[in-house]
């Protein structure tokens, strides 16, 4: 018996101080994360000291569409599943988007915008369908099911076409209040924060991250684990259709061939801190990687680096820290 | 019995391809009783929880809820109509602090408080993430967050396995307020000890079937485990010929082949001493779960002890890989054959792996040599090689003589053998304890855990009971019968490890309960005693080590 209370260790004292500290170390991460690209800008700045205001609104027009895809796919590896659909919807909401606001009117873009929006949400819930029946592995179902979606877009538009409405892309395209504050971040933390604030305080999705962490604990609980699966493929589909949209703002027009924004996101969720086993991370920490990469290769360009052997750097950047940040969790979980 | 009955399910069926885990079992539970279920491993006691809380469903059978029948299909169906369990594992999400999780079953923060507080666990913060409590405290939560909803029925399911003395008294006096309170409980439990503390009836499954209710009173123990044997109980167990005079020609002084002190591993593993001496069987008898797999694990170099040390041949050992263990000359066969072998590739292949895929042998694979050895052992092990070209389209018993084929035709030294036999027919189970016989004969040393006791004196020399992670007792083989093994693996007697702290504050609250109650003083008396009397019974044909 003594030996038994040994390991069983003694309730869970400490008062609130450790309680404290463990919550800082719990968003170490992200915390982590801001100083990297507060760091970052500072580099940026003693690189090329004319870095301002619209080299930051270039940068986060153009990071707009993987902090989407981003986003997209940690809504879903929280949940314990991964997406590989997501490049593939991101081309085929955009080029609907696109082929159906071409010769429209400004009026009927919103519309189209709409409709757009629950595509991508009827597209994620039924990938999300199908790997709940299937019982085949996330990775497979949708792996299979980016080469559909894919062809479906280049079924919409043969060739890149199409048109954006004008308020669209003036949605994106200044600063906000002050030169310092692209529209393209706000209009990204307003659609990221409408969708996920209340989401994350809903059962669902308290649901989401206890069926990423451990589904038998999940169902134990009584969570509806498959229909918890289902709702976080309809939200990552919700979010690629935005970068879709995106796409359409940036570009004017509908591309149909899937960008690389599958295995980006993959590498900023990794980055940003969500656990690819599922059940950990939040939605920031992405964000926040998304930008640490661009302005990565911001850098690289303005050291005029071969952009080849840039891609190489970024790569090895990103395995840096990820190991040196997985080395210190598993230091202090031994501890 | 036509008495009320608050849970009652009949003939409960269920089966899983061509076996049959559940038979016909049945279960009435009064309200306000504390109610046992029991069996021996593989009785289907687990399959039969899984139904009861809706993790699964049964083939056929009826559950009756307040006598109202009920399909329970997931549950939180079960849940809701009132039945709680709390699993053997804790069921906490681990990425969810405590507060998310109890909103997750949509627990009452107050209750459930309440309920930590008086189960003793003082000073919990909600907000910690249940993946940084230790083991003892989450089953403390599982069961507080249980009590908080106030089930009809709770189901516990060897609760009290990981937790400390102090907390287990703690889960007594919360089960017993349950009682008080006109609530039932379900216990399941391998501590007979506890069963005898608290619960009023027990109900026993063997084979799939409920074979008996019995009060639980003074002496009941004995009764129990008679049900959970069955017939065989009253037959003399088959007595080895020639054995027994080899367990005598080995003396102490023989260098033990591979020796175990005071080793710990994991949360279940506490205490195990034991020798393995060169051209013996040892049997390792343990009732599911009391750290067995823990100690194969270390032996075979796939986790590493967090105390204690092993020996081979007289040297310490550290193995931090099982290819450590193997070249120790300790070779694993475990229950699970999908674990040994590459299902889709040949006998041949299957057999050579261990030795012709070690690091030193670069270069072509010498395959006359390798066949000669394959050949050698697939003679050896008569295994039928009709369906040589794919290992998984042997039958079980098959497949797992070339599980042991491979170390045979390596050359063995010391056999480590976790159920071998497990899901076999009779007749290859037969080949393989002779197998395991003449392999000790001609020098090598085997350590055989395994589930049915009727093995042990038919195979081993000696044999070791662990209970709770430590080793309870220690015995000739010849004389191990059934009931003595079982006997032992339940820990009875109760012996040094066993908290007596519990026994005496039952009996002395029995004595307080006695009085004024007047309605069960006979079912509860003398909680102690029956414990005692076992004391001499069992611990008889073996001695202590």
């Amino acid at each position: 018996m003594s030996a038994a209370a040994e390991t069983a260790g003694r309730p869970a004292g400490g008062g609130t101080r450790a309680g404290t500290v463990r919550s800082l170390w719990r968003s170490a991460w992200t915390f982590g994360l801001v100083g990297l690209l507060l760091l970052l800008f500072l580099v940026t700045r003693a690189i090329k000291p004319t870095y301002g205001a619209s080299e930051l609104e270039s940068l986060a027009i153009g990071a707009l569409p993987i902090a989407f895809a981003a986003v997209a796919q940690a809504v879903v590896v929280i949940s314990g599943g991964i997406d590989l659909t997501i490049g593939s919807v991101m081309a085929l909401t955009n080029v609907t988007a696109a082929a159906l606001m071409a010769g429209g009117s400004e009026e009927f873009a919103v519309l189209v915008v709409v409709f757009v929006l629950l595509l991508g949400l009827v597209v994620g819930a039924l990938n999300g369908l199908l790997v709940v029946i299937t019982r085949v592995p996330d990775i497979i179902v949708t792996l299979a099911l980016s080469f559909v979606w894919a062809g479906a877009a280049l079924l919409v538009l043969k060739s890149p076409g199409g048109s954006t409405a004008a308020w669209l892309k003036g949605l994106i395209d200044d600063t906000f209040l002050i030169v310092w504050i692209p529209e393209a971040l706000v209009l990204l933390l307003v659609a990221v924060g409408v969708v996920w604030l209340p989401l994350r305080r809903s059962r669902l999705g308290l649901s989401m991250y206890a069926v990423g962490s451990d589904r038998l604990a999940a169902f134990r609980s009584g969570v509806a684990v498959g229909r918890t699966k289902i709702a976080a493929y309809a939200v990552t589909g919700l979010f690629a259709a935005m970068g879709g949209l995106s796409l359409s703002m940036s570009t004017g027009i509908g591309i149909p061939v899937p960008g690389p924004y599958t295995l980006l996101s993959v590498a900023a969720i990794v980055l940003g801190g969500v656990s690819l086993a599922g059940g950990r991370g939040g939605l920031l920490g992405p964000l926040l990687a998304v930008f640490i990469l661009a302005l990565i290769r911001a850098d690289l360009t303005f050291l005029n680096v071969d952009p080849n052997f840039a891609t190489v750097v970024q790569g090895v950047i990103l395995v840096v820290v990820v190991m040196v940040g997985a080395f210190a969790t598993l230091r202090r979980r031994t501890a | 019995m036509t008495d009320d009955l608050l849970l009652e399910a009949t003939g409960v069926a269920k089966r899983y391809g061509a076996v049959i885990a559940l038979r016909d079992a049945s279960l009435g539970v009064r309200a306000g009783e504390v109610h046992a279920l029991m069996g021996a491993n593989g009785a289907g006691k687990s399959t039969f929880v899984k139904i009861l809380t809706g993790a699964i469903r049964p083939d056929a059978g009826t559950i009756m809820l307040r006598g109202r029948e009920r399909g329970m299909h997931s549950p939180d169906e079960a849940r809701r109509t009132g039945l709680i369990p709390v699993y053997q594992e804790p069921s906490l999400v681990p990425d969810l602090d405590v507060h998310a999780n109890l909103t997750l079953t949509r627990t009452p923060i107050n209750a459930f408080r309440r309920w930590v507080e008086d189960l003793g666990v003082l000073h919990l913060d909600l907000r910690t993430p249940a993946r940084e409590l230790p083991l003892a405290i989450l089953r403390i939560l599982d069961l507080a967050r249980a009590l908080a909803v106030e089930p009809d029925v709770l189901l516990l399911d060897e609760m009290t396995a990981a937790l400390p003395a102090d907390l287990t008294e703690h889960v007594m006096n919360a089960i017993r307020r349950q009682r008080e309170a006109g609530r039932s409980v379900i216990f399941i439990s391998h501590r007979m000890i506890e069963i005898a503390a608290i619960c009023d009836r027990a109900t026993v499954l063997r084979d799939g079937q409920t074979v008996g209710v019995v009060d639980v009173t003074k002496g009941t123990e004995e009764q129990i485990v008679k049900h959970m044997l069955g017939p065989i109980a009253t037959q003399p167990a088959a007595t080895r010929t020639g054995t027994g005079a080899r367990s005598d020609r080995l003396d102490d002084a023989v260098t033990a082949r591979l020796s175990v002190r005071s080793l710990r591993a994991g949360t279940k593993l506490h205490d195990v001493s034991f020798d393995l001496r060169v051209g013996e069987v040892l049997g390792i008898v343990a009732l599911e779960g009391q750290g067995q797999d823990e100690l194969f694990d270390v032996l075979a170099g796939s986790a590493r002890p967090s105390g204690g040390e092993v020996h081979v041949d007289g040297r310490p050992a550290r193995f931090g890989h099982p290819a450590d263990a193997i070249r120790a000359g300790l070779v694993y066969v475990p229950a699970n054959r999908a674990e040994a072998l590459l299902m889709q590739r040949s006998v041949r292949e299957n057999i050579a792996l261990p030795f012709s895929a070690a690091l030193n042998h670069w270069g072509p694979i010498d395959t006359s040599t390798e066949g000669r050895r394959i050949g050698t052992a697939v003679n050896r092990l008569q295994i039928d090689t009709r369906a040589q070209s794919e290992v998984r389209r042997l039958s079980g018993g098959n497949q797992q003589k070339v599980t042991i084929a491979r170390w045979v035709a390596g050359g063995v030294r010391t056999l480590l053998c976790f159920d071998p036999t497990r899901g076999i027919d009779i007749r290859t189970k037969r080949e393989i304890y002779d197998l395991l016989r003449e392999l000790a004969a001609a020098g090598a040393a085997v350590l055989l855990y395994t589930s049915e006791l009727e093995e042990i004196p038919l195979v081993c020399d000696r044999v070791v009971v662990i209970f709770n992670g430590r080793v309870v007792d220690e015995m000739a083989a010849a004389g191990a019968d059934e009931p003595t093994l079982l006997r032992a693996a339940y820990g009875l007697p109760p012996g040094a490890l066993t908290p007596e702290e519990i026994v005496a504050e039952a009996a002395a609250v029995e004595a307080a309960n006695a009085q004024p109650d007047g309605s069960r003083p006979a079912t509860m008396a003398g909680v102690g005693e029956p414990a005692r009397d076992t004391e001499g019974t069992a611990l008889s044909p073996g001695s202590r080590p």
